[in-house]
């Protein structure tokens, strides 16, 4: 007799402790998200602490995994998103308006969508030691033309966003002549990888001169590290725009609750630490929204950016552009 | 007969266990897509790239283990032991802590061109098809010497008495003795190299240099990230299946069965490969592995090491998960591998079932397994569950390889003495079975303990955001900036990860009788 009794206590302490009843909201983040040194865990202290709610991040794959769950998907909303996937994302009918006045945000370009809203942004950019690199490309067609022994890493397009945002940028700058662009980078370019970490990395260990980043990345070396020697090269040609995406699911059983998560997004408790916990711009700068290194990170004069129905028709042939450069 | 029959119980459930792992997950991504896609033309590419390099990467590590494998098997130095151990490190290194290391003595700036600059000469680079390659053979050599140094061990020291005292030269020690032996275990050992490679995917992209670089494995993986493809996924998945049985086909052909008969457990002979000659080829075999082998492994481990006190608690917390996982994984390997390997010499289904894993794409077993899963359970209550299941799968094949030559020995050796025993059962496992396969139990539970420390794998689709693995705190340390922690996690995972290994080869040699 004493066998079942045990499995019985066993599972009575492995079911969880339901504190207070409170309602919960499911949330889907990319991996990086609720690690403790990303922006998940400070945004479940700030919404908790006015939502009586228990908010729950569920990290991985976002959009493959609601793609596969469809309308039976527990998700109440979604975070992280990027705008390469929005057109696919919208074309699951799944995601509800997030009724938010985009006026407000502080984007260097329009943002009209009902649906996805911003809540940080930056842009793609090269990033260089400036005390490794005494002659650093001031263009992209300084960067093309170039000797060849100067040697970048950048992402794969397939499989890392930031790499899929150096197409379309290099197809924001060169439109036709993007594959002969692409055939004067490729010799430079000293490997491709699969994300951006693995890149970042190689930079930093000096493996390459310049790495496909953002215009945000030194800010994390200036202000975590106290090291200014890491730039991002501005180019007048235009940096290609990068932004981070919240939606809310029609599905969602708490809709009220989900609702105040979204209004939560654009306030100042959200915006105001997104800087140092995401490394990036966010959405709505006011005052003291961005700590002195980062507010005195040089701008690019120009913005380059693909709506999504652009961007959507420009990926598979500007991917056969890139394919055929590194084919020989 | 019904005994007989009754007796393939454990490995006929092991064998559909597996199947059901790797055949059923595709069935479920290919009825959710709605059948198979077509392929695209650099599909077709990436699996020609995968089949050369695959196989250039398999005969280039066998090749290189033979004289490695004989002269740790002739020589006896101090340090011996260790040796062995430590040159087994490289195949269970996590991906991304090996490619740092090869980095830091291949790469641009890395030892061997900083001495190349020094004496004017033009650099090498590691980046591209050879670089992968070389990343390839890096980690299975360690595999391949390993498993030729079991079949070395395996032969009967009397033979070796016997031929020194009929007087062979190598090259009649070659043709009699190592030969035969070099024919039943090669084949294995290329097969095992040549399908690691051939669904390899991490390293392949870091080092490849570009696009020309692509796997099937990586071209399944954007078929579901980047286009949203399913059934494509599920094609180039089953071609992947498809090439990897075709593989298996050929090495089964090819391996000669074991004949010989059983020695006295006589420890090894020594003054085997006397001589200057030999002496210096030896000498340069053990040199040259070690040197390609353990320089990576040290450079990473000196950078790694004074940042480990710095690391955040969370590192450890995920040391703790990592852990219970590994061990879990193990215990489960060994529990499905012994049978099959017990019945592999007899029933060729055996072997092929254990070889299934290593056919599978991680990721189209991940989601299958939440297709599958979803419509009875939340999946992020499975994660811990799936994640053992997943990582005791993907070792087994392994387990199962370094088992086979061994219990064919066994049988070939004691079927006839313990059936006239009345052996059998629980007693014949105990007393016979479990001391006799001590040896390459504990290899291979170092293994299966090793790979699940250091592997990802498939729970993406299944994380809960909370239970967090070391591999998966060290990619969340680099994706924040945080290098230098993340090189002290990557030393942390590694010495784990080789401390846990080490203890479970030394308790199988200790727990054998010989």
């Amino acid at each position: 007799m004493r066998k079942p009794l045990m499995l019985a206590g066993l599972v009575i302490a492995a079911t969880p402790v339901v504190a207070e009843d409170k309602p919960q909201l499911t949330v889907y983040a990319p991996d990086y998200f609720t690690s403790e040194w990303g922006p998940g865990p400070k945004i479940e202290e700030g919404f908790e602490a006015i939502c009586n709610c228990d908010l729950k991040f569920v990290a991985g794959d976002v959009l493959p995994r609601l793609l596969l769950e469809g309308e039976r998907t527990e998700a109440d909303a979604v975070i992280g998103l990027n705008t390469d996937v929005t057109a696919r994302a919208r074309a699951t009918g799944l995601f509800a308006p997030h009724g938010q006045d985009t006026s407000a945000l502080s984007l260097p370009i329009a943002w009209e969508d009902d649906t996805f809203l911003p809540f940080n942004w930056g842009e793609t950019a090269f990033i260089y030691d400036r005390t490794k690199l005494e002659n650093p490309p001031a263009s992209f067609e300084d960067l093309l033309n170039a000797g060849d022994d100067l040697k970048i890493a950048i992402q794969d397009p397939r499989s890392s966003i930031s790499g899929l945002a150096l197409l379309l940028w290099v197809k924001g700058v060169y439109g036709d002549q993007a594959p002969e662009a692409w055939a004067k980078l490729a010799p430079k370019v000293l490997t491709v990888t699969p994300g951006w970490s693995e890149s970042y990395g190689l930079f930093t260990d000096g493996e390459v001169d310049m790495v496909l980043s953002y215009t945000t990345s030194p800010a994390y070396h200036i202000i975590a590290e106290e090291d200014d020697t890491k730039v991002a090269a501005i180019f007048p040609e235009g940096h290609y725009f990068m932004t981070e995406l919240v939606a809310q699911l029609k599905t969602t059983d708490t809709p009220e609750l989900t609702q105040s998560f979204m209004d939560y997004i654009l306030s100042d408790g959200f915006q105001s630490m997104i800087a140092t916990a995401n490394w990036s711009y966010p959405a709505v700068i006011k005052e003291g929204f961005l700590p002195e290194g980062f507010a005195a990170l040089p701008r690019p004069a120009k913005t380059i950016f693909y709506t999504e129905d652009e961007a959507e028709a420009l990926r598979q042939p500007a991917l056969d552009e890139w394919l055929a450069a590194f084919a020989n | 007969m019904a005994r007989g029959l009754r007796q393939l119980i454990p490995a006929a459930l092991s064998a559909a266990l597996l199947a059901a792992l790797v055949l059923g997950t595709l069935g479920a991504v290919t009825i959710r897509a709605g059948g198979f896609g077509a392929l695209r033309g650099p599909d077709l590419s990436a699996l020609w790239f995968t089949l050369w390099q695959a196989a250039l990467s398999a005969a280039l590590s066998c090749a290189l283990a033979v004289p490695v494998a004989r002269a740790l098997y002739r020589r006896r130095f101090m340090g011996r032991g260790l040796l062995i151990s430590l040159l087994g490190a490289p195949f269970i290194l996590p991906t991304i802590a090996a490619v740092m290391g090869l980095i830091a003595v291949f790469g641009r700036r890395g030892f061997v061109n900083e001495a190349l600059g020094a004496v004017g000469l033009p650099e090498v680079t590691i980046y591209g098809a050879h670089g992968v390659i070389a990343a390839h053979v890096f980690f299975n050599l360690p595999l391949a010497t390993r498993m030729l140094l079991h079949g070395w061990q395996a032969i009967p020291s009397e033979r070796f008495r016997l031929a020194q005292s009929l007087g062979f030269g190598p090259a009649q020690m070659l043709r009699h003795l190592e030969g035969p032996m070099l024919r039943r275990v090669l084949p294995g050992a290329a097969l095992a190299i040549f399908l690691v490679c051939l669904t390899s995917f991490a390293i392949a992209l870091t080092l490849g240099g570009g696009p020309r670089a692509t796997t099937v494995e990586l071209a399944i993986y954007q078929a579901f990230r980047f286009d949203f493809d399913m059934g494509r996924a599920a094609s180039l998945a089953l071609v992947q299946v498809g090439l990897c049985l075709g593989a298996l086909v050929v090495s089964l052909l090819v391996t000669l069965p074991s004949s010989s008969e059983a020695g006295l457990d006589r420890p090894p002979v020594t003054g085997l490969g006397a001589g200057l000659v030999l002496r210096a080829q030896d000498t340069l075999a053990i040199a040259a592995a070690s040197a390609f082998l353990l320089i990576p492994i040290a450079t990473i481990l000196l950078r790694g090491i004074p940042t480990l006190g710095a690391l955040p608690g969370s590192v450890w917390s995920a040391v703790g998960t990592s852990l219970w996982i590994a061990g879990g994984s193990t215990l489960l390997t060994l529990a499905l591998a012994l049978p099959l390997a017990l019945a592999a010499p007899r029933h060729r289904w055996a072997e092929a079932a254990a070889m299934l894993p290593l056919t599978a794409s991680a990721l189209v077993m991940g989601t299958g397994l939440f297709l599958i899963a979803r419509p009875f359970v939340n999946p992020t209550s499975l994660a811990l569950p799936v994640t053992l299941i997943a990582n005791a799968a993907l070792s087994l094949p392994f387990a199962v390889r370094i088992l086979i030559p061994e219990a064919r020995q066994l049988q070939a050796d004691y079927d006839r003495l313990a059936a006239s025993l009345g052996l059998t059962g629980v007693a014949r496992l105990r007393l016979l079975t479990l001391p006799r396969l001590a040896r390459p139990l504990g290899f291979a539970a170092g293994l299966s303990a090793a790979f699940s420390m250091g592997d990802l794998g498939v729970i993406t689709l299944f994380s809960d955001g909370e239970t967090q693995t070391l591999p998966l705190a060290l990619f969340q340390l680099m994706g924040s900036y945080r290098l230098d922690q993340a090189a002290g996690a990557a030393t942390l995972l590694m010495v784990l990860t080789f401390a846990l290994f080490w203890a479970c080869d030394r308790i199988g040699h200790h727990a054998d009788p010989r």
